[in-house]
């Protein structure tokens, strides 16, 4: 369970202080698949960030599986994403010099497993997102598409409670859109995993159970 | 796959950049050695000196003798287990260019308090009987082609005349720093020389007194007692550690020594902007990886490692690289030293200290190089290291 309770960030541009999210208050139960709706700078990805403990809010408490991250220190709150958050960003990420096994292996670095159970674990998220005869293609020998799936991987490899993901269909076309869409409602709905997705995207949105809209910072009542 | 292999590939994401960054430490380091070697040279008589070995020298200059007479009031001071006494002869071998040190020494004491002059038992007995005989260093025999019986002329010029010698004993050096490039032969000779030259006023007198005592630590009042026995008489002394004495020559460098030591250091700060410089790069242009990074839960510990560790690994490249080229060129230096400067540089070696060095600076260098591009991953906020903020 997501709680999200009045919470309000700004950030500084020199001297102005320009407000990002005001007074936003969201519950989101735990299996659900939520669409964070709006147009860019609308305040979809700061709540992101903040639910996915990358960013602070200036006010206002986040509870995650009832723990206010908001709470943790900074190391407390690095060792909490790597247990409970899987974070999809709209550009993959991935890191050029690591093939694809390589980069959905780099979470399991931080858990105490073996070789051989992190080659487990590696190979069951390829699997899953149908790429484990790609395992050993670095970034730049995969489509846009296939690239994401591998971020998928690595951020489902962890088996994290949460799935974030900032614009996941942003950078791709239809049908690797399609794919991407038609494994992340898999994930939900076969492995019960919580997802929340901005997308400004309408297609991307309609396979969410719930739709939130933003608009400049203040999130629009059902 | 670990972290390690992380280090590694970053390393090599830019071969060529890593390559010539590299290539920089190790011609700088090439540079820092060579300069350390050179300083090591001008001190290498200081380190050759003996701990329990005292000079006595007049105390207006070294130009300036003793009287022989002085060492049996010497001998009988407590706490000196041995003298013995030599003269500068500066001779020219064949032409002025073959500069190397001749003493005129009392063979059998001078050999006793310097064991570190190592020779055959057979060559030792033929240079202490034969008065025309004379010792030299491995090297000096080695670069002129001398074998044991040969005759060489030396030309006086403090002492007038043709010199004729046998060289009857080659010394090796007991340690990589002493001196194997002086010649010794007989004082008595010498003395002989002076006397029918000069007359008997001129003879019976010494350069210098070495003395043996029985501990180092009584060097200061043991100094003290000689120099206070002679005090007022016509040839004060003057008496130190074989170490301050051969100091007393290096000061006279003293100048070219600090120069050499600043270039060194300058040498260690260009290093320092090389490796900053592309460390610096490097982290710019990976910022949002260490943004990835630490949104998958690394800890600033994890990403210190990962930026360290690739600037390390380029230190230690440049410096493997740079010990590599300034083995061979200390070498061929030390060979050119050889056969252009005489013995201006009698032992000129790449010490095993100035290779811990140069690694040790280098790998400092590496950490100090990555201190700037730590502190900017650690610190900047995720947000805007993926730089996306909706």
């Amino acid at each position: 369970m997501v709680e999200v309770h009045n919470v309000y960030k700004s950030y500084r541009r020199e001297s102005m202080e320009i407000p990002a999210l005001v007074d936003i208050s969201l519950d989101v139960p735990d299996g659900a698949f939520v669409a964070l709706m709006g147009p860019s700078g609308s305040g979809k990805t700061t709540l992101l960030n903040l639910i996915a403990g990358i960013d602070r809010p200036d006010r206002g408490a986040i509870r995650v599986g009832g723990l206010n991250i908001a709470d943790l220190s900074e190391s407390g709150l690095a060792r909490w994403r790597s247990r409970h958050v899987g974070y999809i960003f709209q550009f993959y990420n991935l890191l050029p010099v690591l093939t694809a096994f390589e980069n959905v292996e780099l979470p399991l670095l931080l858990t105490g497993l073996s070789r051989r159970e992190r080659r487990g674990h590696v190979m069951a998220a390829l699997s899953l997102v149908g790429l484990e005869d790609r395992m050993q293609h670095y970034p730049r020998q995969l489509s846009g598409g296939q690239e994401q799936r591998v971020a998928i991987a690595r951020a489902l490899v962890t088996d994290p409670t949460l799935l974030v993901a900032d614009e996941p269909t942003g950078d791709l076309d239809r049908d690797s859109a399609r794919a991407v869409l038609d494994l992340l409602s898999a994930l939900n709905a076969d492995f019960g995993k919580t997802i929340l997705m901005a997308t400004h995207d309408p297609r991307a949105a309609e396979r969410a159970h719930t739709i939130r809209r933003f608009d400049k910072g203040v999130l629009e009542t059902n | 796959m670990r972290l390690l292999n992380l280090i590694l590939r970053n390393t090599l994401r830019h071969r060529l950049r890593s390559l010539l960054t590299a290539l920089g430490i190790g011609v700088a380091v090439l540079a820092f050695g060579l300069l350390r070697t050179v300083v090591d040279a001008w001190y290498a008589g200081v380190a050759a000196s003996a701990q329990n070995r005292l000079v006595a020298r007049n105390a207006v200059s070294l130009v300036f003798p003793l009287p022989l007479a002085y060492r049996h009031q010497i001998a009988v001071i407590r706490g000196v287990t041995g003298i013995s006494y030599g003269n500068w002869f500066g001779g020219v071998y064949i032409d002025e260019k073959n500069f190397f040190a001749q003493f005129a020494v009392d063979p059998p004491t001078y050999m006793d308090l310097y064991p570190e002059f190592r020779m055959p038992d057979a060559e030792r007995e033929a240079f202490y009987r034969d008065r025309k005989g004379c010792a030299v260093g491995r090297k000096l025999a080695a670069k002129y082609g001398w074998r044991v019986g040969d005759m060489i002329r030396v030309q006086g010029t403090i002492y007038p005349g043709d010199w004729d010698f046998v060289i009857r004993a080659i010394y090796r050096g007991a340690e990589p720093s002493t001196d194997e490039t002086v010649m010794f032969f007989h004082w008595d000779r010498l003395n002989e020389e002076i006397r029918r030259t000069w007359g008997e006023g001129a003879a019976n007198h010494v350069g210098w007194y070495v003395l043996r005592i029985t501990r180092p630590e009584d060097a200061g009042p043991i100094s003290d007692q000689v120099d206070a026995m002679f005090k007022n008489s016509l040839a004060e002394t003057r008496t130190e550690t074989e170490r301050a004495f051969q100091m007393g020559f290096v000061s006279m460098a003293g100048t070219i020594i600090v120069a050499l030591r600043v270039i060194s250091g300058v040498v260690l700060v260009i290093i320092l902007l090389v490796l900053a410089n592309t460390m610096a790069m490097a982290a710019r242009e990976r910022l949002s990886e260490y943004g990835v990074l630490k949104t998958l839960g690394f800890r600033p510990g994890h990403l210190i490692g990962i930026i360290a560790g690739e600037s390390l690994a380029i230190a230690g490249l440049g410096a493997a690289l740079g010990v590599a080229l300034t083995i061979p060129v200390c070498n061929g230096f030390a060979k050119f030293v050889t056969e252009n400067l005489g013995s201006f540089f009698p032992v000129f070696r790449l010490s095993p200290e100035t290779v811990y060095l140069s690694v040790g600076a280098s790998l400092a260098v590496g950490l100090l190089a990555a201190l700037f591009p730590c502190a900017r991953a650690v610190h900047i906020k995720i947000v805007d290291a993926i730089r996306r903020v909706d």
